[in-house]
């Protein structure tokens, strides 16, 4: 095989890499572990993640009620 | 679950170490900084003394704001960020704290070696072999400690901020030992293993990788906890956040060669260089942005909170300085900047607006929680250090810049018959305010560190043993 080769090789891999990376991180199975993960800053502060979860909620909660009185199309 | 006794408390002494030594360090290496600095701008200030002139002492001001004071504050926070999100205590007290003095006495030895004129000559990699060995070893308790901890972590998941502080562990390892590859022929002289071209990319695939993943990766890490925890809203997508670590590590590695345009270093290993570092702005912009969209819908938190500011600023930086790098490493812009002042504006650029802004929010961020106190002794003079980091940061670069384009385009000057229009010295005289100019933004900038170091110090007398230690304790909430 000639340099020219290997390194076509070499840019294959790294797209394939990266393409199965995407479709893996982005993946919704993996959405609720994810969810779990991004919240661990906070995990081990009564304080921070009892704001955090209620901030959530808050807005999941406004972003619903905006849903439901928006007029039909 | 297992059934032994677990620490209940997190070992906050290491981080209370290295925490305080990011203020002294800051301190000593900025104000080492701007002394050679005035020395540009009034050249009898090296006192006609060998161990005080500018090319002893700008590498000791390098090494120590790069390695004393960046190497405390990713160390520090990166044992805080770990136990944290690892809800465990770190797994050995006595290498943590081999580390600490280790790292220490790495930082006494080229204060030493330094100005004495004992020099591998390699830019970033000047300690000689039996520093550099020490450095090694003390490294090597660092990666352990750390990688054990991520080991015996109570959570499934291992949090995004410990992939940026492991890659930085792993792979500043990997540049410190293959640079450093050297013949001893004294106790403090050796040579390298490499000869011409090849040592020369083989430096500058270490010095890049330096930036790449001591100043970029491991403050990342930083930026990955203390961001959202400031903001009190978690990272905008941790998805994102798993796609910029993977782009990242895997561009970065191959952007050396940037260093090294129009030498003789092989023009496809210059293009190579040039082509990657283009791309790299696709995953920094990527974390840039993951940062900076945490504070959505956050944004009035900058009004009253003075570290929020010095985090989100630093990741603006980050982003200037990020599209100013692969502008640069562009061929022909290069022939432009290279050895000009424009190279160490851009330096600058990502020294004191990115990786010292972030350093030193996550420090306001930590110290009171490292003592158990609830807000820093002084917010007003957080308040005072931004304006000053952010006055002192805007006019360095811009007289960087300045200064940098003028050297260029003065040196590049040719008259009819071929000959140079300006003579060395006259860009020289050019550049001159612009050296005023820079010692002012430099002195501005260490003078915000003064009173970081008084609030820092008001706020740790303030407190006492028992909150301290109350502090420390594990409290988990079964959230995970």
């Amino acid at each position: 095989m000639d340099m020219g080769t290997i390194r076509g090789l070499g840019t294959v891999v790294v797209m394939v890499a990266f393409i199965g990376l995407a479709l893996w991180v982005y993946s919704p199975r993996r959405k609720a572990e994810f969810d779990d993960a991004t919240l661990l800053p906070f995990a081990d502060d009564p304080e921070a993640i009892a704001q955090v979860r209620q901030a959530q909620d808050q807005s999941k909660a406004h972003a619903h009620s905006k849903a439901e009185t928006s007029p039909k199309p | 679950m297992s059934t032994a006794p677990s620490p209940t408390a997190y070992n906050y002494k290491v981080v209370r170490q290295f925490a305080i030594m990011t203020v002294v360090w800051g301190i000593i290496g900025m104000g080492l900084g701007v002394f050679i600095a005035c020395q540009l701008v009034w050249p009898d200030l090296n006192f006609g003394l060998p161990w005080t002139t500018f090319g002893r002492l700008r590498p000791l001001h390098t090494n120590l704001v790069i390695f004393a004071f960046g190497g405390c504050a990713l160390f520090g926070t990166s044992y805080y960020v770990v136990q944290r999100t690892c809800q465990t205590r770190l797994i050995s007290d006595g290498l943590a704290a081999f580390h600490f003095w280790g790292w220490q006495a790495v930082i006494i030895g080229a204060i030493v070696s330094l100005p004495m004129g004992y020099t591998t000559t390699k830019e970033y990699a000047e300690l000689e072999w039996p520093i550099a060995i020490l450095l090694t070893i003390v490294w090597i308790a660092y990666g352990a400690v750390f990688f054990g901890t991520i080991v015996k972590r109570k959570t499934r998941h291992i949090y995004v901020a410990n992939w940026f502080y492991g890659a930085f562990i792993v792979v500043t390892a990997m540049l410190h030992i293959v640079n450093h590859i050297s013949l001893p022929v004294s106790l403090f002289k050796s040579y390298s293993a490499y000869a011409g071209a090849t040592d020369a990319m083989i430096q500058w695939w270490y010095g890049h990788n330096a930036v790449g993943f001591f100043l970029t990766t491991g403050f990342l890490g930083m930026m990955y906890y203390f961001v959202p925890k400031q903001a009190e809203r978690p990272i905008y997508s941790y998805r994102l956040s798993i796609v910029h670590f993977w782009a990242l590590i895997t561009l970065y590695i191959w952007a050396g060669p940037h260093h090294l345009h129009y030498t003789a270093l092989p023009d496809w290993a210059q293009s190579l260089g040039m082509v990657m570092s283009i791309i790299l702005l696709v995953p920094s912009w990527g974390g840039m942005i993951n940062g900076m969209m945490t504070l959505s819908g956050a944004w009035h938190k900058l009004r009253t909170d003075p570290i929020l500011r010095f985090l989100v600023l630093s990741l603006a930086f980050y982003g200037m300085s990020t599209f100013e790098g692969p502008m640069m490493a562009i061929k022909t812009v290069n022939a432009l900047s290279h050895y000009t002042d424009w190279t160490i504006g851009h330096v600058h650029a990502g020294a004191l607006g990115w990786v010292a802004m972030i350093t030193i929010g996550a420090v306001y961020h930590m110290i009171p929680k490292l003592y158990g106190r609830r807000q820093m002794h002084s917010v007003a003079l957080i308040n005072t250090h931004f304006w000053l980091a952010t006055v002192g940061t805007v006019l360095y670069i811009a007289a960087m810049w300045v200064n940098g384009i003028t050297q260029g385009l003065m040196w590049r000057a040719i008259n009819d018959d071929g000959t140079l229009t300006y003579s060395f010295v006259e860009a020289l005289q050019a550049s001159h305010p612009g050296y005023i100019v820079r010692a002012l933004g430099g002195a501005i900038f260490a003078s915000g560190m003064l009173f970081m170091a008084y609030n820092v110090f008001r706020t740790i007398r303030a407190a006492n043993t028992e909150e301290a230690e109350a502090a420390a304790q594990i409290a988990v909430m079964g959230a995970h």
